[in-house]
């Protein structure tokens, strides 16, 4: 039911209306952290504010809505965003990757290809790459402006010299199109190739940091990386035990205080489609009867 | 055998229930109204109006019912509702010599035209529990004087006769709006002083006592603290004059600080400013200090490296909200990212494991 | 008396429709999309007129070229956007046929801190076919073809990047978006 209380979506025109010429810009310009008024919302700040708005300013009555968090439907945040759109925008709401219109995510992209026609809205805490390194926004935003991206290289070497890897695992820094340097939220590095030439629009919300980006479709976009050293997207090695998948993002599930883990898809729609589809684990039920 | 959980809706709802239940408390405790908290909770309600930036008592003393009493949370709800009233447009500025005095101090003259008023203050009471206050029904009444209509100019303004104060800059600008702009550094001093206006009081408190302990020292006297009523007036287009359309209660801490000169400005003295929703002193003269200690720049002075310097880190970090819900964020899940660092770690510890080993043999 | 109608109705639900029209156009460069629900006076398109009544208020300033400057539109546009009207060089939405717009050297491009204090331009066109520009770049998958009213303007503004304008082309109920990321080549 929507809550006539509130207009459609929940924000005023107004706000619609500043927020879509904020993405507008972000899509002129991919990577580039577009400053916006973000507005206090009935959630707290760093619980999806941003991703919200963007979302908010988005939705169209015929759009169908799925909201995931850790890859999940079902975790309580995607809840509570998925009830706060049903109740104030009346749009369609679903689990399925593939029926869904407008995807927004808090730290996965869906295993499943996205394609044309889709919106994925990532809500994102720390939009500014370089904040771990510079924690002025006054200098972050001049090293933007010069492309003085050497401080990032150089934290990245120390950890090869130090650890003979990156030791970024999550939030991994991407460059896009050859100029900014972009967080892509604290996504699993593990997603970081679905990034790049994605047929979908990708749109980046901070609500406490002020600030949107975005990636058009089919935008280039490279982990940063050297020559002695690729980037290389990682998983826990092992299978799915629910569904078999060997190639999906896995969440580690501690079963027992005896040191007892099981390996699931952290993709919970993914991972329930190929249940469907007759696709064992290791633990299916079916296996242990 | 492990099943993905389920039912986040479910216990969603139940969760909201058992809040509403502990909300309530003992229900053979009598409820309390909004008119009470309104009433005896007042500076409750002047600092979730102030930091709210929305000045409704009943509103405030809802949201504060509301919070079971966190004040933090309360302030959450009004802002939250703030945003989605529509705007008709800005009052004229407040006029705050004309303001109704209840309390006004100076601690830089003896007496003042208009007079020293002490006003409801805590300031000289023993701070010894009061049993009577646990036994009910009491209704003290005050002594009461006639109303007195000595004008009281701004103290400040007696020494700017003098030339001795720095000259106030007169703008008619359209000053920023922090609700409907995105912060950006370089911030001028309007929208420093609303950001510190609506800035947590224990953040500013803190701030202003570090400049006192010397980190940014600005040796500041309370030149005036003066607290009442003032007219808000609103410039209606289609009548062409301007109309009282209520009052509010206001806060004004303004601060003469010492000042012995700099590359660029002779030797007088300088002013810090505070303005707040209700009689909410600590805030008004914490602002003060921090809107002094900011001003190092335009006065010429050195940058000392203190915190309440640093504009970047006191406007980006005074906003209690846009702070708890990120400090509190990080209990929502994240088992995403802490398994690629489970994974990390492991892949690093097998391999330094793997050189410790070659090292060894 | 002027006529007033011709916004939208059903202002949040056509407004959004209108937005997704926008955005798919500005992300895909050289798609042609439909965008209606206006009916603005003429010789204002009802593609630029939505595009006004999804993206212009009061706190947007709004150029109107010699083409566009007509007291019905002025009209229009005070009572439904009510944005303020202003120079070129201070625009942050400009509106009018490609020569009328001329010289677009003169609109804000935006600074190296801040490339998205730039302008938005709405060029009014007779029509969006047939092609005579090659565009590359980001929203496009391998290329796209595209009429545009010339090639050497869009150049310079790529090379510009990532400063730069970004244009909204607007024939009848049709939008085709030119942001300043795009190559342009022409055929």
């Amino acid at each position: 039911m929507t809550d006539h209380a509130y207009n459609f979506a929940y924000l005023d025109e107004a706000t619609k209306r500043m927020i879509r010429r904020a993405i507008l810009k972000g899509i002129a310009v991919p990577g580039y952290q577009v400053p916006f008024a973000s507005r206090e919302m009935p959630m707290p700040y760093g619980w999806g504010t941003g991703g919200v708005q963007v979302t908010a300013a988005c939705l169209t009555p015929e759009d169908t809505l799925k909201v995931i968090d850790q890859g999940a439907d079902d975790t309580t945040n995607a809840v509570s965003i998925r009830k706060f759109f049903e109740r104030t925008g009346g749009v369609e709401t679903t689990t399925h990757t593939s029926e869904a219109s407008v995807i927004q995510t808090r730290h996965r992209i869906p295993e499943e290809p996205l394609r044309e026609g889709q919106i994925l809205v990532y809500q994102v805490p720390i939009p500014e790459p370089l904040r771990f390194l510079e924690p002025r926004e006054s200098e972050t935003r001049k090293m933007h402006a010069l492309e003085e991206y050497g401080l990032m290289h150089v934290k990245l070497y120390e950890d090869i010299a130090r650890h003979g890897e990156i030791s970024t695992s999550y939030a991994y820094p991407v460059n896009v199109e050859g100029r900014y340097v972009m967080d892509p939220s604290p996504i699993p590095k593990f997603d970081n190739p679905k990034l790049g030439g994605n047929p979908a629009i990708q749109l980046f919300g901070a609500g406490r940091e002020q600030r949107i980006y975005a990636l058009p479709p089919f935008t280039e976009v490279v982990s940063l990386d050297f020559e002695d050293h690729p980037f290389q997207a990682s998983k826990a090695d092992h299978d799915c035990d629910l569904c078999g998948c060997a190639t999906s993002y896995l969440d580690e599930v501690i079963t027992d205080d005896r040191g007892g883990r099981m390996f699931v898809c952290s993709d919970t729609d993914f991972c329930e489609s190929r249940r469907s589809a007759g696709h064992r684990g290791r633990l299916s039920p079916e296996e242990m009867a | 055998m492990y099943v993905a959980t389920k039912g986040g809706e479910r216990a969603i709802d139940a969760a909201h229930d058992w809040l509403a239940e502990e909300r309530r408390g003992d229900p053979s405790v009598p409820e309390l109204s909004i008119a009470q908290i309104r009433e005896q909770m007042r500076l409750a309600v002047n600092r979730v109006m102030a930091e709210g930036s929305l000045y409704d008592p009943d509103l405030a003393a809802l949201a504060i019912k509301q919070a079971r009493g966190d004040l933090i949370e309360a302030i959450f709800l009004i802002r939250a509702y703030r945003t989605t009233l529509p705007r008709f447009g800005a009052s004229l500025p407040v006029e705050t010599d004309a303001m109704a005095i209840t309390r006004r101090i100076s601690a830089t003259f003896k007496d003042v035209p208009g007079g020293q008023v002490l006003g409801p203050t805590f300031d000289y009471t023993h701070r010894l529990l009061d049993f009577k206050l646990a036994a009910e029904g009491e209704a003290p009444e005050a002594a009461r004087k006639p109303a007195d209509d000595t004008p009281a100019p701004h103290v400040l303004a007696l020494l700017d006769r003098d030339g001795l104060m720095e000259p106030l800059e007169m703008s008619d600008a359209e000053p920023g709006d922090l609700t409907r702009e995105p912060l950006e550094m370089p911030a001028d001093r309007p929208l420093r002083l609303q950001a510190l206006t609506r800035g947590d009081e224990g953040f500013v408190l803190s701030m202003a006592y570090s400049t006192q302990r010397g980190y940014g020292r600005t040796h500041a006297f309370v030149g005036e603290l003066r607290i009442g009523t003032c007219a808000v007036e609103m410039e209606i287009p289609e009548l062409g004059f301007s109309v009282e359309i209520g009052e509010v209660e206001l806060s004004e801490c303004e601060t003469v600080n010492q000042f012995t000169g700099s590359k660029t400005e002779p030797p007088q003295f300088t002013r810090g400013y505070g303005l707040v929703f209700g009689q909410n002193e600590r805030k008004s003269i914490s602002m003060s200090l921090v809107d002094r200690s900011l001003r190092w720049e335009e006065l010429g002075e050195d940058d000392t490296g203190a915190p309440a310097q640093d504009a970047e880190f006191v406007l980006y970090h005074c906003d209690n909200i846009q702070a708890t819900g990120f400090l509190e964020h990080i209990k929502l899940p994240h088992y995403v990212d802490f398994q690629s660092e489970l994974e990390l770690i492991r892949r690093l510890r097998k391999a330094a494991g793997a050189d410790m080993q070659e090292a060894a043999e | 008396m002027s006529d007033l109608s011709g916004g939208f109705t059903q202002a949040p639900q056509q407004s959004a429709r209108a937005f997704r029209a926008v955005l798919e156009a500005m992300a895909r460069p050289g798609r042609v999309q439909v965008l209606d629900g206006a009916a603005p006076p003429a010789p204002l398109s009802p593609a630029a007129g939505a595009v006004l009544l999804t993206l212009v208020d009061q706190s947007t300033r709004l150029y109107l070229a010699p083409s566009h400057d007509t007291p019905e539109i002025r009209h229009w546009i005070a009572f439904h956007c009510g944005a303020p009207l202003t120079e070129a060089d201070a625009a942050d939405f400009a509106l009018g046929t490609w020569e009328a717009l001329q010289p677009v050297a003169r609109f804000a491009i935006g600074t190296p801190d801040y490339p998205d204090r730039s302008a938005t331009l709405i060029v009014e066109c007779d029509a969006l076919a047939p092609a005579n520009a090659r565009l590359t770049g980001p929203g496009i998958e391998t290329e796209a073809l595209a009429h545009l009213p010339e090639t050497s303007a869009f150049v310079a503004n790529h090379a510009s990047f990532p400063l730069g304008f970004d244009c909204l082309f607007t024939a009848q109920d049709q939008v085709l978006g030119l942001p300043r990321s795009t190559e342009v080549e022409a055929i």
